[in-house]
């Protein structure tokens, strides 16, 4: 315990004591019920694409990331340990920032990108020919 | 040196104490370590989004090359979904060790966290020099270009938090389960946890969307 990195470390600049992380609460009930949570919601998914389940592609698609979705807040909950309180709330508002950012960007970059695709002039060539074009 | 040093109206240097308008220190954060690195999470979330995005627009255009449908091994991914899940759970109860103070549990749980991400490396290398030695590699078509991009820097990012648990795991067994060290492995599960969530985009959205008609 005398060891001078050791003693140093107790004074860390961001350490008001040990209380560091003692609003999140470890425990070995909650990480197993995140595990069997996801471990459902990837085997659906994997499932409903690899037996053909669903037989229109985009049904399935639509599928697939709405399990995503619920996936993706499972681990947020259970492992992420994320709820509104913790840090203040700051972290659940830069979250929600973040998420605002990466739904105007994908959603964007797709729907504009398919429109520039959708009224492209048609273009009867090979792949082979569009490479030596300028 | 007069830049730095706050003069009085008449301009001589006597120094003027600092004014803090904070005086019962609420606005100082509890614990800015963690908020900043949970805002560096969100920063790494945006270049993901990217690459998704990237990957959204030419996901499609194989330029007469092979698609996804085509050189996707389902199986394989199913295996390297569950060893990366099993290296969130394991590295979840390094965390309830390390709650309970036991440094041995920790240290454990953090190896057979790492060999688990170790083995998510090794499956993925498989199959990158595999579509490589297909003919598939990332100059084939715009999209191996996003493919190899997005699911690059997925795996680029399992490499780094195998290097940081390693190094974690050095300091741990030297200096014991301090304050700092309990902070920085809560830093890596937020990191660790994070990169099992963009993995669940991954697989929903490259693999098992690649391979519907």
């Amino acid at each position: 315990m005398n060891h001078p990195a050791e003693l140093h470390a107790d004074h860390g600049h961001d350490d008001h004591g040990s209380h560091g992380d003692a609003q999140v609460h470890f425990s070995v009930r909650g990480y197993l019920v995140g595990f069997l949570l996801s471990v459902v919601l990837t085997a659906i998914p994997f499932w409903l694409v690899m037996a053909k389940v669903i037989p229109s592609s985009t049904g399935a698609a639509v599928a697939v990331l709405l399990i995503a979705l619920v996936q993706i807040l499972v681990h947020m909950v259970f492992f992420l340990h994320l709820d509104a309180k913790s840090q203040g709330g700051w972290n659940m508002l830069a979250l929600i920032f973040t998420l605002v950012l990466v739904v105007i960007m994908l959603a964007g970059s797709l729907w504009v990108m398919h429109h520039m695709n959708a009224n492209m002039m048609p273009m009867p060539m090979s792949p082979h020919e569009m490479r030596n074009m300028p | 040196m007069s830049e730095t040093v706050p003069m009085n109206p008449d301009g001589d240097l006597t120094v003027v104490p600092p004014v803090f308008l904070d005086l019962k220190g609420h606005h100082h954060p509890e614990n800015g370590t963690l908020l900043g690195f949970w805002i560096y999470l969100m920063s790494d979330c945006l270049i993901f989004a990217c690459l998704f995005a990237a990957y959204g627009v030419l996901g499609r255009n194989y330029a007469g090359g092979p698609s996804g449908a085509e050189l996707f091994e389902l199986p394989l991914v199913a295996v390297n979904t569950g060893l990366l899940l099993l290296s969130s759970i394991t590295y979840g109860f390094g965390m309830v060790s390390m709650q309970s103070g036991r440094k041995g549990g920790v240290l454990a749980w953090l190896a057979i966290t790492g060999l688990l991400g170790a083995g998510f490396i090794g499956i993925e290398l498989y199959e990158f020099t595999h579509l490589i030695a297909e003919g598939a590699g990332p100059q084939r078509s715009a999209f191996l270009t996003s493919f190899f991009s997005l699911v690059g820097t997925h795996g680029l990012h399992v490499t780094f938090g195998i290097v940081w648990l390693l190094v974690l795991m050095t300091q741990v067994t030297r200096f014991g389960l301090t304050p700092a060290n309990r902070r920085r492995l809560f830093c890596l599960s937020m990191f660790w946890h994070f990169l099992d969530v963009v993995w669940v985009g991954v697989f929903t959205f490259v693999y098992l969307m690649g391979m519907l008609p």
